[in-house]
């Protein structure tokens, strides 16, 4: 075959591609893709938690919803990158760093005053463009057999210190740790926090996530490990089988150890279906869509103004948590740091 | 279309100027992600070769038993994601992780890249030319050594090329076994920032090293002819009896294939039994069948987009075909979420209702898994002589119906090949997946991920084993494929 031949049968096979791809792909899209009549919801916050939520949103209002899921800090990104053009009407975080992102870039909508109102005044920002939709809490997780009670740290920031060193892990690469590691940044500035990144990066065991570390202090790899309460009390309420052999440790004290970070709940500007939106958080922050914390076995704290937490949990208020304000947490300059620190 | 992806990466990473990425490259995290990438590519190629040539070696050049059987078990571990197979170690051996995890996962999982093309390759060797060598006065191991290693040497660096690929855009396995590479890092970077200038600069680094595999690649395979001139009659292969060694040679097979088959299903079977204990019931039916439409249509449209390229591969040598070639193998090195990013930035920027469509997903296929295709198309292209085209033409049929007619039966057999290995591709892919599938869809490698990441083992196997189950018919497509290829 000639060359100019060649090139014709390439062109043929090209355009036969094409029209096949979009054939095929028309097809598979009718039953996947993106439904513009549905409430879209981008969640960072647990699989469980927010189906729950989406399933009873839907049954007591007949609106219908579809969930994205991601991480915080990725999808906080993604909506900002998206712009106005964002296919996400409300955004659910476990953190609120990455809100806080979403939100300097003016993407967010201001949340109902009555939606406000149904949660304390601690758990919204001034700017209320944004509700607090629930709690979680720092916590020392230790294997007894291979650290007495006594010999524990007194303060997170004793971690970084050399006597510590290959005996404790943390999710570092996690939008739960980045988290703590803002509130450190808070509290303790920037030299320090610097400093202890460090104490980390030469001492500490990197796990995949909260509860690979957990596992590891079970099975006696890691001797300590810094991970949210729930993780703990729910694989207590279980078999307990990732947790049997460990303990918990608050540092209490406003430490920035005992730092409670706030899941937050949004309504995007570029909502097509704001008034939904607003019905959904709403709902989630009132006292019913609350008890979903309870039902789905999520052991986060409670923060609807009357909404009981789980009765085995520490109250939240005896947690002496560090008074940092959860609406200025800066999560860049958080990502900066680790990455000085060549921990990302 | 491959180079896409490539020029969108490298404009991120250079935006705000030359200075800032090099200030992003040099410091030490990038040092210790480089001796980690290195040592890994390093190791499991080595490894790699050892096993694929050995077991390659003693399948079709000696007398052992089983030969039929042995090379279905010896390919057979295509079937198992290497992120199902570090699964699978690391519920086992507990503790089981860095580099030593690393390479014996990679090792076991990707060793059937050399194993199939040298065997195939071995199979149909001239004796003649070791007679040569033998008359000549050189011993066993030296005739192996200059005439042997000579001979396969493009399959071998075939094989040792496809394993450097998929190492250098691994992910699930050396995330799960604590092993940070490049592309865990830049998996990283995306997880605190989506698509931030620090992953692609990270990316562009990968892309650096992808650049000195390939070329070292190109180097190696010089430029000598190893093919016979004429036809005449080729001496079948005379196979060795080894004597006492005949049970040490099988106890080495046995055992390659129980660690690299054995130790998945061990694994697999212990958690499909504990499936009660699960955190949540497994969704089978809607993944199953998600992943499926997603395969074969991916694999489809991959296979029949690189028939022009390949095409123009085997029937020319010229630099641009080269070049062409080169630059789909770079992008197919980069980590799923690479190209993925890079396709979002473009279809928001440009093409706003492609995004979140299934129609991109595919597309990032298509670029991740093309060289997989190109690999096999090429060989089949190659394989049919021009001069059955021509006679077809001077026989009447217009060049469509010649094509049609006798080019194109006579290459379905590898075309098929290319298309197992991208439709395995394609289902056992993550990141590119979890980023650009349309709201709600889940795939088997995706689902299996979610629940593998909270090490809820039992969640997690079901969705393993239904992967293992999807890829298996595939592998033998793929021996089937190779087969026919190497014997024309």
């Amino acid at each position: 075959m000639t060359r100019r031949r060649t090139m014709i049968l390439a062109a043929v096979v090209a355009t036969v591609t094409a029209l096949g791809l979009s054939a095929c792909s028309k097809s598979l899209e009718a039953t996947g893709d993106l439904d513009k009549s549905k409430l879209t919801i981008y969640s960072a916050q647990h699989e469980n938690l927010t189906e729950e939520w989406g399933r009873e949103f839907q049954d007591r209002t007949g609106i219908k919803v579809q969930i994205r899921y991601g991480d915080d800090s990725s999808m906080g990104a993604q909506i900002v990158q998206e712009g106005t053009g964002s296919p996400a009407d409300v955004f659910l975080t476990e953190n609120s760093p990455a809100m806080t992102t979403v939100q300097n870039a003016g993407l967010l909508a201001p949340v109902k005053a009555s939606t406000l109102a149904q949660v304390g005044d601690q758990y919204h920002p001034s700017s209320k463009n944004w509700v607090g939709i629930a709690a979680r809490s720092t916590v020392l997780v230790y294997n007894p057999k291979k650290i007495s009670e006594a010999q524990l740290p007194k303060s997170l920031m004793d971690l970084a210190k050399p006597e510590y060193a290959g005996k404790w892990g943390a999710a570092a690469g996690g939008a739960d740790f980045q988290a703590i590691i803002s509130a450190m940044l808070a509290t303790e500035g920037e030299a320090r926090t610097s400093q202890w990144l460090s104490g980390l990066k030469s001492g500490a065991k990197i796990y995949q996530n909260n509860i690979a570390t957990m596992k590891a202090v079970n099975a006696g790899q890691s001797a300590m490990g810094v991970i949210y309460h729930y993780y703990w009390y729910r694989d207590q309420a279980l078999d307990k089988e990732s947790s049997g052999n460990t303990k918990l440790h608050y540092f209490r004290n406003e430490d920035p150890g005992a730092f409670v970070s706030l899941s937050g709940g949004a309504v995007l500007k570029s909502s097509k279906h704001a008034a939904d939106a607003q019905k959904f958080l709403a709902f989630i922050t009132s006292k019913e869509g609350q008890k979903a914390l309870g039902t789905t076995d999520s052991k986060e704290y409670a923060v609807g103004k009357g909404a009981a937490s789980d009765p085995k949990l520490p109250p939240l208020d005896s947690l002496q948590a560090p008074k940092v304000d959860p609406f200025k947490l800066n999560g860049p300059k958080v990502i900066s740091l680790m990455t000085k620190a060549g921990i990302l | 279309m491959c180079a896409l992806p490539l020029v969108v990466v490298v404009l991120k990473a250079f935006e705000s100027g030359a200075g800032d990425a090099f200030a992003l490259i040099w410091r030490p995290r990038i040092g210790e992600l480089l001796v980690n990438t290195v040592s890994l590519l390093v190791l499991t190629c080595v490894i790699s070769t050892v096993l694929g040539v050995g077991a390659a070696w003693l399948v079709e050049r000696t007398a052992l038993p089983g030969t039929a059987f042995w090379r279905i078990a010896l390919v057979a571990p295509l079937a198992v994601p290497s992120f199902v197979n570090s699964f699978a170690w690391s519920a086992l051996v507990p503790g089981f992780e860095g580099l030593a995890g690393a390479v014996i996962v990679t090792s076991l999982s990707y060793f059937p890249f050399v194993f199939l093309p040298v065997a195939a390759l071995l199979r149909t060797l001239d004796q003649g030319l070791e007679d040569a060598a033998r008359a000549l006065g050189h011993g066993p191991w030296r005739t192996f050594a200059r005439v042997g290693l000579a001979q396969i040497r493009p399959a071998l660096l075939g094989g040792v090329l496809l394993v450097a690929l998929h190492l250098l855009a691994e992910y699930g396995a050396l995330e799960m076994l604590r092993f940070p590479t490049f592309t865990t890092a830049i998996l990283d970077q995306f997880q605190v920032a989506f698509d931030s200038r620090s992953g692609s600069v990270l990316a562009v680094v990968l892309m650096g090293i992808a650049g000195t595999v390939l070329t070292l690649e190109l180097l190696a395979r010089g430029r000598v002819r190893h093919t016979r001139v004429g036809s005449g009659a080729v001496r079948r292969v005379t196979r060795e009896h080894l004597g006492r060694a005949t049970p040490l040679a099988l106890f080495g097979l046995v055992a390659l294939t129980a660690l690299a088959l054995g130790v998945p299903a061990w694994s697999l079977g212990k958690w499909l039994s504990r499936a009660d204990q699960a955190s949540e019931p497994a969704n089978l039916g809607p993944t199953l069948w998600s992943t499926l439409s997603l395969g074969l249509i991916a694999a489809v449209v991959t296979t029949v987009a690189t028939v022009p390229a390949a095409w123009l591969i085997a029937r020319s040598r010229s630099w641009f075909a080269v070049a062409v070639e080169r630059v789909t193998y770079v992008a197919a090195s980069l980590p799923g979420v690479v190209v993925a990013l890079a396709l979002i930035t473009l279809t928001i920027g440009f093409v706003r209702p492609l995004y979140q469509t299934t129609t991109v997903l595919v597309v990032a296929y298509a670029i991740l898994f093309l060289p997989r295709a190109m690999v096999a198309t090429r060989a089949a292209i190659a394989a049919v002589p021009p001069e059955l085209g021509d006679a077809a033409r001077t026989l009447g049929d217009n060049p469509v119906r010649a094509f049609l007619r006798v080019q194109l039966p006579l290459m379905l057999r590898g075309t098929m090949a290319g298309f197992a290995l991208v439709f395995i591709a394609v289902t056992t892919e993550l990141t590119a997946t979890l980023l650009l599938a349309p709201t709600g869809t889940h795939t088997l490698a995706t689902a299996f991920w979610h629940a593998s990441a909270s090490l809820d083992y039992a969640a997690a196997a079901p969705y393993a084993a239904a992967l293992v189950v999807l890829s298996a018919p595939l592998t033998y497509l793929l021996l089937h494929g190779r087969n026919e290829e190497s014997r024309t």
